[in-house]
């Protein structure tokens, strides 16, 4: 039993880490929380349904057409509801402009997919048992992806341009870095990590369009409580949410362990509302 | 001195603004007209849609003060129409309790919004924007998964019937009469709200948190007042709207309602209360005229919110404002009236205001370090040095802003709060900004009145039903704001939208809200920046004579002639250390001044 809960939770734990992740990569480019992280994810198990499952294309086929759906998502969610709005960052209109996007990415699915989740095909047919690959799929999808952000973002020369953006977007600009292009291509990264949470997670939450607004707030409890824009620390937020809420699962039951995740979210952040991890802003007047 | 423009200028305003009710009140009895005649133009089907604009107003208006008016992004208000419809239903449905009569579980259901309203709001008070939101969407899944779990209570799955209210109300029309009322009601209450100093203030929050902040305004307490008004309305919908559906179930509470109540106030427009209203009779029959579209609408929904927050932030409301589309005079000059000072103003007080080796550092940077400073009632005190010297640190440490890590501040001999921004104003110490902060989206004279927020004596309860204190504070505020506005030479522009001044006017309207406080104490950061030569001069005049009125004015600036000129004090920082202090006189041949002024 307790094999079971920790396994789904170290799951279910990495696939709101990458949600996180998701957020966080968009948020270092452009200083903006998008509520398509959630879209995202919820677009990579659709996706992944359809063209593995529904199509019948190979696996791999339908993997990276999956990954280039979702790319396709964040490039189009910084053209259209963050770009316009940057100049005004002040008057908060992003979390509008990326609501909308998601809400019609939803409810577009919700239409042409239909309400009901449907199952996502199984991709690899060894270890079977109690390792089962819904479980490490999701624990290597995020450990690919902590990897590879951490070796792109220290060891090439677009990961510091990235790190300029995000410490600092004017002197970034200033030093001549393309900041619109990096910028995209960030939010193309986001899209791509996002669709492979929910690819990823597919076995687990179902090719099902309600996964979005789950996924959004989920994913959004490791930023906050992790820290913004620390990916170490939204995977350890990720990993004890995961493990938490599937421990409060088997102990009170699926509904109320919705409850006490909320009412813990809630109270950490009322608490340090900079996160475990992070320090608090100096206001400025 | 009486003066007949300070006489007529007051008693024509308050005529423009009663005339200006009048013309803003119309649009409001015709629907409201519209709204009781409808029985005589349409059959059933349109009398349930128009119970449900009703319904859904009633929650909307609540909601436009949380969203339109203090800015707060509360996506998830479908959560407290779910409380709202379950707790009126399972009352009279007697699953709990002994069958309750439908009005007091109404009134029940109005006491839970109303609780939960301030649960889900208050975290606004900690949280940023983004947090803030999604915390709210959160507990909209929250609320649903639980009325879907508790069986025992809610009826899961299968539903729980809503509440039948007795004749006359039981009818359809009856009930669209109900709903109806209680729309009318919350439009009513609404707007003496927003036209009060609580629904000023709140705007205040919205656009200009700082300077609502040195107002005196206490976030806090409005929006708790807020959240329980509107949690309130909220609980009183989900009733009406358990009768209206007859039978609920937790899938009629989708996260969908909650963006129609969102996107209604957004497309009507900030700070406005018939664009919202406008708004939800709109998105509540629209889908009515596109059948097929049905399945289509949120996301129809969702990309009118695309395009209204792309193409026109300001929603219908800014459409439909005319009057801000009628050019201003060009030509128009700032001219005080110093002579009208004294009447703003009370008697002068003694004791002086102190810093007393105050020292404050960011991280490796000593901003301020060991700084002593006395402000006189009476005298105009200037603050001066390079950029990065310390002053405006040493004055957001006056106004509470920063805390200082060593030295005191006093006022009178007794020790100031650290931290009490908000408090300052009590004291009577007001100030303005290096940059203006105003609410760009009203009036000059609404933006002036903020300034007087801590001195109205009515209760929010009172505002809300235009109650005699109420009214009696609005006048009085608005004469007050009206002789401030005369004072600094304003007053043809006090009911312009007030971004559409020049920036050197905004300067003076800010010093005529600080006015507002009658204040003992005046701090200015950088008053005569972006102002004309002739523009300082007369600035200069209004400074001095408001510190003879018997005000302590301190003075953070960067132009030598107006330093000079109106100075009785001058203290020079450099690196956060006083460098020099003495009259005018004695500074402008202090050899090192020159020296930091002009390099050595």
């Amino acid at each position: 039993m307790l094999e079971s809960i920790v396994l789904s939770g170290v799951a279910i734990g990495c696939i709101y880490a990458l949600i996180g992740i998701t957020y966080n990569v968009m948020f270092s480019a452009s200083r903006v929380f998008s509520f398509t992280a959630g879209a995202l994810g919820m677009l990579g198990g659709v996706l992944g349904s359809l063209f593995i499952a529904q199509v019948g294309m190979p696996l791999i086929a339908g993997f990276i057409l999956a990954l280039f759906g979702g790319v396709v998502l964040g490039i189009v969610t910084e053209i259209v509801a963050v770009r316009p709005v940057l100049k005004s960052l002040d008057q908060h209109l992003y979390v509008l402009s990326t609501l909308a996007l998601a809400l019609m990415v939803q409810q577009f699915t919700a239409i042409e997919w239909g309400t009901d989740a449907r199952p996502f095909p199984r991709l690899l047919d060894f270890a079977r048992g109690g390792f089962d690959q819904q479980f490490w799929l999701p624990i290597l999808a995020c450990a690919v992806v902590i990897v590879g952000l951490e070796l792109l973002y220290r060891h090439t020369l677009i990961g510091h341009a990235f790190m300029a953006i995000a410490e600092d977007t004017y002197a970034a600009r200033a030093l001549g870095l393309p900041e619109r292009r990096l910028r995209m291509t960030s939010y193309a990264l986001a899209g791509a990590i996002g669709a492979l949470a929910g690819f990823a997670g597919g076995e687990m939450l179902l090719a099902f369009f309600g996964n979005a607004p789950l996924l959004t707030f989920y994913g959004f409890v490791p930023v906050a409580l992790g820290g913004v824009g620390n990916n170490r620390g939204a995977v350890v937020a990720g990993l004890l949410l995961g493990l938490f809420q599937q421990a409060a699962n088997f102990l009170v039951g699926g509904i109320f362990a919705s409850v006490a995740v909320f009412a813990v979210f809630i109270i950490v952040l009322l608490v340090r509302p900079e996160g475990l991890a992070g320090a608090a802003l100096q206001r400025r007047v | 001195m009486e003066t007949p423009v300070a006489q007529s200028q007051p008693s024509r305003a308050i005529a423009l603004g009663s005339l200006s009710a009048l013309s803003a009140g119309l649009p409001f009895l015709v629907l409201f007209v519209v709204g009781v005649a409808l029985p005589l133009f349409g059959g059933g089907y349109w009398g349930v849609i128009a119970t449900r604009a009703c319904v859904y107003w009633v929650l909307v208006s609540g909601l436009n003060l949380v969203v339109g008016f203090a800015g707060q992004i509360a996506i998830g208000w479908v959560a407290l129409l779910t409380l709202g419809a379950y707790t009126a239903s399972v009352l009279v449905a007697g699953n709990v309790t002994p069958p309750f009569p439908p009005y007091l579980a109404l009134v029940v259901a109005a006491a839970v919004g109303a609780v939960f309203g301030l649960v889900i709001g208050l975290p606004a008070l900690r949280l940023r924007t983004f947090y803030f939101a999604i915390t709210t969407v959160g507990f909209a899944t929250i609320v649903t998964q639980v009325a879907l779990a508790w069986q025992s209570v809610t009826g899961g799955g299968v539903g729980v019937a809503g509440p039948i209210f007795p004749p006359p109300f039981s009818s359809e029309w009856g009930f669209y009469y109900f709903c109806l009322g209680l729309a009318a009601i919350c439009t009513w209450t609404t707007a003496n709200i927003a036209s009060s100093r609580f629904g000023r203030a709140l705007t205040a929050i919205r656009d200009a948190e700082v300077a609502a902040e040195a107002s005196g305004i206490a976030k806090p307490a409005l929006l708790a007042m807020v959240f329980l008004f509107s949690g309130a309305v909220a609980g009183v919908a989900g009733g009406l709207f358990a009768a209206l559906q007859s039978y609920i179930t937790p899938d009629a509470f989708t996260l969908d309602l909650s963006v129609l109540f969102f996107i209604a106030i957004l497309i009507g427009g900030r700070s406005s209360i018939i664009g919202p209203l406008l708004g939800t009779i709109l998105l509540t029959v629209l889908p009515e005229f596109a059948a097929p579209l049905v399945a289509w609408s949120t996301f129809l929904y969702a990309v009118l919110l695309l395009v209204i927050v792309l193409a026109i932030p300001g929603g219908i409301a800014e459409i439909l404002d005319f009057k801000s589309r009628r050019p201003l005079d060009s030509h128009r000059a700032i001219i005080p009236r110093p002579d009208l000072l004294p009447r703003l103003f009370g008697s002068p007080t003694d004791g002086s205001l102190t810093l007393e080796q105050v020292a404050l550092s960011f991280g490796g940077v000593q901003a301020i370090d060991g700084l002593d400073l006395e402000i006189r009632p009476g005298q105009v005190h200037g603050l001066i040095g390079p950029n990065g010297s310390g002053k405006t640190t040493t004055l957001n440490v006056i106004s509470g802003f920063y805390v200082q890590q060593r030295g005191i501040v006093r006022l009178n001999g007794t020790a100031l709060p650290a931290r009490a921004h908000n408090k300052r104003a009590h004291m009577r110490i007001a100030r303005t900004f290096q940059t203006p902060r105003i609410v760009g989206s009203a009036s000059v004279l609404q933006n002036v009145m903020i300034g007087g927020t801590i001195d109205g004596k009515g209760t929010f309860a009172e505002s809300l039903f235009s109650l005699p204190r109420h009214r009696r504070d609005e006048a009085v505020l608005r004469d007050t704001a009206m002789l401030a506005l005369s004072a600094v030479g304003l007053e043809r522009l006090a009911s312009v939208r007030i971004d559409r001044l020049q920036h050197s006017e905004l300067r003076f309207v800010e010093i005529a809200r600080a006015l507002m406080l009658r204040p003992a104490y005046l701090l200015l950061d950088e008053p005569a920046a972006g102002l004309s030569a002739e523009e300082i001069k007369r600035l200069g005049a209004l400074l001095l004579a408001i510190a003879r009125a018997g005000i302590g004015v301190l003075v953070v600036e960067h132009h030598p002639d107006l330093i000079f000129d109106i100075c009785d004090h001058i203290t020079v920082l450099n690196l956060g250390r006083k460098l020099a202090a003495g009259t005018p006189a004695e500074i402008r041949t202090h050899r090192e001044v020159v020296y930091a002024y002009l390099g050595g």
